[in-house]
């Protein structure tokens, strides 16, 4: 008998993962897993998972919910607004700086990303209501940070169920006091995960910040014919200004970040842009849909993570511009390469078949494949906390062999299949962080890039790479065994 | 770009000239003060720093800015992990359990198993009873705990769910296959729109006690209870479980998380350690509980006095050498037995150190904020530093704390200059760091933007610490406890005298070799 396939380990692993579940449990979960082949055509979706659906109860999910979608990913790295964390105090005490969305700025007095602003709800405010609070809270804010250029409302689960009506709230106060006031109905309970919060805050933006009337500070943006927002990228650990440099390099024009290091005069002028380059689909591809159909924007997506995808996505870029542009973006391409040579040769030798699990969000289950492959290393499980089906179709075409594909993959599931498969190396966030480590298993955390980054472009790629032969070649997991048991295994 | 020999990550990547022309480039199209005109920026941060922006600052009535708590399912949560094999499950939704994990984890960089029922828009409209009878079932199949203790989100107690109910007709649905009929499934109403996360841990602790113990009452043991409260110091429950067993004492610490968060490497169980289900179901029949904070277990310490009749219990508060005096004393009156050699030559040890490092403590000023019953522990030891707790901040104060304070710092000769905060947040607290200056700091990591802004320096004691690992493996109780607090806080004091002496040529003639 020849060794166990791959994709037959991988089939068997989801096979034997579903006997632990009750049979409704069970019924349901086996929607969510399978084991997507690069090659099958036949697949819907990657591994034909379906997605976007509720948790199953009492499972021990990684999701979040639709208020971390809008105030956590969205709106909260936007720098120069104060955001509101509306209803009890728990929410933004959990969100605060936790996803090192890094901004330039005099954190208090112009900018206020890591702060938490929060109404603070007590038993009052539910019996009675908490609108009145409000309208106080957002003249506060005025009074004591009198810099702040608008103010979003970030509803947690009481709002919509005790029937505040913040938008009136803000409306009247905005009128009065000339802010900018953004409500968002972004209760945690609304939708299935983090996803809903995205798609709300998507279209506060388009509602409050294109149709904005305050107005902006400084001198309005002169277009001209390069220029492009860089969309979903919430700039952690600087992942932004490290793909910023290569498109300024090749001769755009970045004139917005959306939303890592974002301002509001930036985000209110995107719609005078060439071309949009989306990054993080699954979060922004809504406002890009709407920029498209509203002034006529095209949209790109692009992938910055690892030299192969990076360069691919230089010349996508390119080619919606003039062959100037082009040029550029082959002398960019031309002028990395010898570095990524260079840390593709020092570290595929140490890295090169490492087995590797990823579980994250947005972007990053399929975005990051890429970047282990050029070093050699293999992926052979992936999956989404909030992915819609469009998300699957796509990783389909990122992945590399039989891949185990796990949709709201849960603690119980995700341990089994780390224990089943065996990989090297586990990638994926805080919660599940520690107990890989206490498998001896080498693990980085790939929603903050474990406090390390950026991962994105060129500079970017080096220090994925020194990171990741750091998380597998540390000495320390060898200590896990202690002598005397060495002995005896001996 | 990066040189292969020399791969920086961000913090010297963008101090590269490429990079420093990015960030100067882009402020053309920002619109935030600081890129149109810096000059304003530094004149409101002046600004922030006056007594008149304190005046204003202090007259909040409604926003709160920088919060120094949380809300109770966070406190639930803990009190469940403190029991053997038991599932913290929160009814309501995922998102709050997802941070509540999150939260715990980057604290104690350790797993933090909880489940939720995930309720999500139409639990909102139905309520959440189709989601518990899964969600229970599920979590006993897949993680098989012997108990699950079941708290709630504000999502649930707005609809107000009615959690006995539902917990029993998910028996009753279940028939028995994952949950049998005497699975204990305890539970507690935690709303974060009242309290803050001590106010939840006393909720739970509260209902689980009561819940575990209904038709136990038997024979008196001569058991005493321990319960640590909202303890995110594992080593304080170490230390006041050694100062137990040196007097030999009949206990039980009942919540007891110390092993579950502090799990070997090796391999991974989910649960380690724990308060053991029977006896848990014995505290009822102990013949005195004894918290040791009082404010975390208001409503259980009153059961236990009232409901209990456990006439002998009490509140204390083994941090500083006060706190742990009273801890000792109390143990020697409840077993009988005079106070053990060891704890003698501790507590002498103890004291000896005080006596050395007093000259480096006493007189500093500090601000301090934190939960109730750790300020009240740690004011009591700066106390017998001769420090000056000039500001002492506490947002989750409950009921009657700020006058007992009060009266704690009216006991220092600096009285006067001894301010009481409560139910303020970390915001107010830079304006009193800018108006009233302090030495040092003590608290969180919420004090680190608090550190930048003012120049204050923090020693890192209190609840949530992220960005410092390990201290919270360390004790603050006890004897040994006090004797960590001493050493983390004079050779802070040290550090600091060591900042502001080594100035080659001007100042360095105080930056002594030795102290």
């Amino acid at each position: 008998m020849g060794p166990e396939t791959l994709d037959a380990k991988q089939k068997a692993a989801v096979e034997e993962v579903l006997k632990a579940y009750p049979a409704k449990a069970a019924k349901n979960r086996a929607k969510h897993l399978g084991v997507g082949g690069p090659e099958d055509e036949s697949q819907k979706t990657c591994g034909n998972v379906r997605s976007n659906k509720k948790t199953v109860p009492g499972v021990m999910s990684q999701r979040g919910c639709a208020y971390a979608g809008s105030k956590g990913v969205v709106w909260g790295p936007v720098k120069d607004m104060v955001h509101i964390s509306h209803g009890p105090i728990g929410c933004g005490q959990y969100s605060r700086a936790g996803r090192r969305n890094y901004y330039i700025g005099t954190t208090g007095v112009d900018t206020f990303v890591t702060m938490n602003f929060s109404s603070d709800f007590q038993e009052k405010d539910i019996v009675f209501g908490g609108d009145k609070k409000l309208s106080k809270c957002l003249e506060e804010i005025d009074e004591l940070f009198p810099l702040n250029n608008g103010i979003t409302v970030q509803s947690e689960c009481p709002i919509g169920l005790i029937g505040d009506d913040i938008n009136a709230t803000s409306k009247v106060y905005a009128k009065e006091s000339g802010n900018t006031i953004v409500p968002v109905n972004c209760e945690g309970f609304r939708g299935v995960s983090q996803s809903l919060g995205h798609h709300i805050a998507n279209d506060t933006i388009r509602d409050y910040v294109f149709e904005g009337t305050k107005p902006l500070l400084g001198e309005p943006i002169e277009p001209t014919e390069y220029d492009v927002a860089i969309i979903g990228d919430y700039n952690i650990g600087g992942d932004a200004w490290s793909s910023r440099i290569l498109l300024e390099e090749m001769g755009l024009r970045v004139t917005a970040q959306w939303s890592g290091d974002a301002t509001i005069k930036e985000m209110a002028q995107t719609p005078k842009v060439k071309l949009n380059l989306l990054h993080c689909y699954r979060s922004m591809n809504y406002i890009s849909r709407h920029m498209e159909k509203e002034y006529g924007i095209p949209w790109v997506e692009y992938n910055f993570f690892g030299p192969t995808q990076t360069i691919k996505s230089l010349r996508k870029i390119a080619s919606f511009f003039d062959e100037t542009i082009q040029a550029n973006a082959e002398k960019v391409i031309e002028k990395y390469q010898p570095m990524v040579d260079a840390v593709v040769n020092k570290y595929k030798p140490r890295l090169e078949g490492k087995q590797v699990m990823l579980f994250v969000g947005g972007l990053r289950p399929r975005h990051v494949i890429g970047a282990y492959e050029d070093l050699g290393m293999e992926v052979i499980g992936t999956g989404y906390e909030f992915a819609h089906d469009d998300d699957y179709k796509r990783t389909k075409d990122e992945i590399f062999r039989s891949t185990v594909i796990y949709d709201d993959v849960n603690e119980y599931e995700l341990e089994a299949f780390v224990k089943k498969l065996q990989p090297d190396l586990v990638a994926s966030g805080i919660k599940e962080k520690y107990v890989f480590q206490k498998m001896g298993l080498p693990y980085r955390q790939m929603h903050s890039w474990d406090y390390s980054g950026p991962y994105h472009g060129y500079d970017g790629f080096a220090i994925f790479a020194q990171d990741m032969d750091l998380a597998i070649n540390s000495p320390v997991w060898a200590h896990s065994t202690a002598p005397w048991d060495k002995e005896e295994e001996a | 770009m990066q040189e292969v020999e020399n791969i920086v990550n961000g913090k010297e990547l963008f101090k590269k000239p490429e990079y420093q022309k990015v960030l100067a480039d882009k402020k053309a199209f920002e619109g935030a003060m600081g890129a149109v005109n810096p000059g304003k920026v530094e004149e409101i941060a002046e600004w922030t720093k006056s007594w008149e922006y304190r005046e204003k600052n202090l007259a909040r009535e409604a926003i709160t800015v920088n919060p120094a708590k949380a809300c109770q399912p966070l406190g639930a949560v803990m009190v469940a992990l403190g029991f053997e094999n038991t599932m913290p499950y929160v009814h309501g939704s995922h998102g709050c359990v997802a941070y509540f994990r999150s939260y715990f984890t980057r604290h104690f960089k350790e797993p933090t198993p909880c489940v939720s029922d995930s309720m999500t828009e139409d639990a909102a409209v139905f309520g959440g009873l189709v989601n518990m009878k899964d969600g229970l079932k599920n979590c006993a199949a897949l993680y098989k705990p012997d108990m699950i203790m079941v708290s709630t989100t504000c999502m649930a107690e707005v609809i107000g769910d009615d959690l006995f109910a539902f917990a029993s007709a998910a028996k009753e649905e279940d028939g028995g296959e994952f949950l049998p009929e005497d699975f204990p499934i305890p539970y507690a109403h935690t709303p974060s729109f009242v309290g803050s996360h001590i106010t939840g841990y006393d909720n739970m602790m509260q209902g689980t006690l009561q819940q575990l113990n209904e038709g136990m009452k038997g024979e008196k043991t001569d058991t005493i209870n321990i319960i640590p409260g909202f303890e995110t110091y594992i080593g304080s429950i170490r230390s006041i479980k050694s100062i137990a067993d040196a007097f030999g004492a009949n206990y039980t610490m009942i919540g007891d998380h110390s092993d579950q968060w502090d799990m070997p490497a090796g391999n991974y169980e989910m649960f380690a350690g724990g308060t053991k289900i029977e006896d848990a179901k014995q505290a009822i029949n102990a013949k005195a509980t004894l918290s040791m904070q009082k404010y975390a277990t208001t409503k259980t310490m009153k059961m236990i006095t009232k409901r209990w009749k456990q006439k002998e219990s009490a509140n204390l508060n083994p941090i500083g050498l006060k706190g742990t005096d009273e801890f000792v004393m109390k143990l020697a009156e409840l077993t009988g037995k005079e106070v053990p050699e060891s704890l003698k030559t501790e507590r002498g040890r103890l004291v000896d150190a005080m006596q050395d490092s007093y000259p480096y403590m006493h007189g500093k000023k500090f601000a301090i904020w934190g939960d109730p019953d750790f300020l009240i522990g740690m004011v009591s030891f700066l106390l017998e530093m001769g420090a000056e707790p000039t500001h002492v901040l506490c947002h989750n104060a409950p009921r009657g704390w700020e006058d007992e304070m009060r009266a704690l710092l009216d006991t220092s000769p600096a009285a006067a200059d001894c301010h009481v905060w409560a139910g303020k947040d970390l915001w107010h607290m830079r304006s009193l760091l800018f108006t009233e200056p302090v030495d040092f700091m003590i608290g969180n990591s919420y004090g680190k933007e608090l550190m930048r802004d003012t120049g204050t320096p923090l020693i890192y004691i209190g609840f949530p610490i992220f960005d410092r690992h390990h201290l919270h493996r360390y004790s603050i109780s006890g004897y040994d406890g006090a004797l960590n607090l001493l050493t983390w806080i004079t050779n802070k004091v040290l550090d600091q005298l060591d900042e502001e002496t080594k100035g080659i040529a001007s100042t360095d003639y105080f930056f002594d070799l030795i102290r």
